[in-house]
């Protein structure tokens, strides 16, 4: 049974955290630091928190489908 | 009590705990009948969530990615921190593919990535080619995880071959009787030391003048190096090597045998999407590793012997108050031990069902399977260890660089076959074989250089080919972009040609198959005749998770 039209919609949005980490020639820069950390390393944290959110999102919006 | 006999007696006493451990976890949620491979080598697919995890994050983040990308951090600086978007961005990629792979291989017990290839383009030899493939890229990674475990060793004072081979040993025994549920049992161990060690490490640097101080002497220290290539940040020339080295890596997760092997393990495809959610705490973990570098860097640690894998435990030694230090050392050992086991069981799993039952005993019963793959996980393991210690074991560092690069072939089939089987299956053979033969000899024509780009040696330099720009780009894309278009190119020939194409054995809903679903259990019983098959998922087991 595939999942209904909607949740597969919301399916794109891990778009986001599969591109996201993939952006250092933007990241690639020292300022803004945080706790002494260039930008560079913090923004790959930033990531991880980012993926740990919109797979949550997209896992709670996609289980009334059936399947989990 | 000198503070390295602190450090000493508290990493023997935990290494003790965690061999009884090791031995006690056949018993661990027993099944009643343990002699089959679903059992033995996926833990009778029962795993729930937490053991999920923490066995994921025992196998993915093993002490070789611990040791080596802080490493490279050291050495290199910002190119070394590519080991963290690589993790990053397999979390979202797991979470859509790594369910489809749980439900077709639940469907129809695949354990291993060669079966499904068999099955998914009808083709057994295509499936012996991948699992030849995988069972050859995994070796290496199973020697790199020995010589991290070395590097630890040497640290701590025990040199030589002797203790190498011991904890080979034990673990080998391990694994043998308790099979994915020891290294399942250990990661939680590990996990808990590994957060005492990075809470240690984190205090380590805020008492040392902080992340502020240790980047800024880090970079004075790139400054004064005559390396181009290095510094804080990554240089102009330096993105397309850094991307396809990323984007390669991440790849490369959804072939290796062991990978899916801890995915496999669990109940249902809930759990495999809310470890996907909860995945993202080890990149950060690993982040946090590779920032020691820079620490290491700045405080200046000098590496034992010039092995830059001892520049962690040196720091560790140095740093860490020592009774901290002996936990840190217990951690990084049993990190380079579950890898170790879980890479061993997945070879060995893939020896058995795609090599072992279509060639050599078409009708092995699940005892014989379980028997055949016990016996093979110790070849791998000890297969290892004597090639670090018969052979220098740099070469394995070299061979597991390969090894990506060759398990990188396998993605047509075992990754985008996923998704479609529209590839002819002659042109996946031709397609793997054709990046096989480029991968295997781009890496082969590129020159080692020194520090200062003197050529070492004429062969087998790294994984990045340097293009005429100043640019360079990962290996393994370019030979899987050939693969790609030859298997493309080849399946138009073959469908033209009306060369006739394999049948394909799964149907578009076993990608979607859960847990409980009723026609599932009627066929658990109707392929391998499983004893335990009907009465899963039974009230007499108890799920942790």
């Amino acid at each position: 049974m595939p999942a209904p039209a909607r949740s597969r919609r919301r399916q794109w949005l891990l778009l986001v955290p599969a591109v996201a980490p993939l952006l250092t020639p933007y990241a690639n820069r020292i300022d803004p630091a945080l706790f002494g950390i260039p930008f560079f390393f913090w923004y790959q944290f930033a990531c991880a928190l980012l993926a740990m959110l919109v797979i949550t999102v997209v896992h709670l919006a996609t289980r009334e489908d059936g399947h989990e | 009590m000198s503070d390295r006999t602190i450090e000493v007696g508290i990493f023997t006493v935990l290494m003790a705990i965690v061999v009884l451990l090791g031995f006690g976890a056949a018993r661990w949620r027993a099944p009643e009948n343990p002699h089959t491979l679903e059992e033995w080598g996926v833990g009778g697919r029962a795993f729930g969530n937490w053991t999920i995890w923490f066995l994921l994050g025992g196998s993915m983040y093993s002490a070789y990615t611990f040791i080596a990308v802080p490493a490279l951090t050291y050495g290199v600086g910002a190119i070394g921190y590519f080991a963290i978007p690589f993790a990053v961005i397999t979390t979202p990629m797991t979470f859509l593919f790594t369910t489809k792979a749980w439900s077709v291989a639940r469907r129809h017990g695949f354990l291993t990535h060669s079966e499904f290839a068999a099955a998914r383009f009808g083709s057994p030899r295509l499936g012996a080619l991948i699992a030849v493939t995988g069972i050859l890229a995994t070796i290496p990674y199973v020697a790199v995880q020995l010589v991290s475990l070395q590097a630890v060793l040497r640290t701590v004072g025990f040199g030589g071959e002797v203790p190498l081979l011991a904890a080979v040993t034990v673990v080998s025994i391990c694994t043998f009787r308790s099979g994915l549920r020891a290294p399942a049992l250990l990661s939680i161990v590990k996990d808990v030391l590994l957060g005492w060690m990075l809470l240690t490490a984190v205090l380590m640097v805020a008492m040392y003048g902080g992340w502020g101080s240790t980047f800024r002497t880090a970079a004075a220290r790139f400054e004064a190096t005559p390396n181009p290539a290095d510094g804080l940040l990554l240089p102009d020339n330096a993105h397309l090597g850094f991307l396809t080295l990323v984007i390669g890596s991440a790849l490369a997760i959804f072939a290796y045998p062991h990978a899916l092997l801890g995915m496999l393990a669990a109940k249902d495809r809930a759990t495999i999407r809310r470890n996907a959610a909860a995945l993202p705490v080890y990149c950060m973990a690993l982040a946090l590793m590779a920032m020691l570098g820079f620490f290491a860097l700045a405080r200046g640690v000098r590496p034992v012997d010039g092995d830059l894998n001892t520049v962690i435990p040196q720091t560790i030694h140095e740093y860490f108050p020592s009774w901290s230090a002996g936990i840190a050392f217990a951690a990084l050992s049993i990190a380079a031990l579950i890898p170790a086991a879980v890479m061993s069981i997945a070879a060995a799993n893939t020896f058995t069902r795609s090599l072992y039952r279509p060639y050599l005993r078409p009708n092995a019963s699940a005892a014989t399977e379980a028997r055949v793959s016990r016996w093979v996980s110790l070849i791998v393991k000890f297969g290892a260890a004597a090639l670090i210690l018969a052979v220098d074991p740099a070469f394995s560092v070299d061979l597991q660089l390969i090894g990506g690069v060759v398990i990188l072939q396998t993605i047509p089939t075992v990754f985008i076959g996923l998704l479609t089987r529209w590839f002819h299956r002659g042109a996946l053979t031709t397609g793997l074989l054709t990046g096989l033969a480029v991968g295997i000899g781009m890496l082969y024509l590129i020159p080692k250089k020194d520090g200062t780009g003197r050529v070492v040696s004429e062969h087998f330099g790294g994984s990045s080919w340097q293009l005429d720009d100043g640019r360079s780009v990962y290996v393994g894309i370019v030979a899987l972009a050939v693969n790609l278009a030859v298997t493309v190119a080849a399946t138009l020939v073959l469908r033209a040609a009306k060369v006739p194409d394999g049948v394909d054995r799964t149907h578009p809903e076993d990608y979607l198959t859960d847990a409980g679903d009723p026609y599932l259990k009627r066929l658990d019983q109707l392929i391998d005749g499983l004893p335990r098959a009907e009465e899963r998922p039974g009230p007499q087991r108890q799920h942790i998770g």
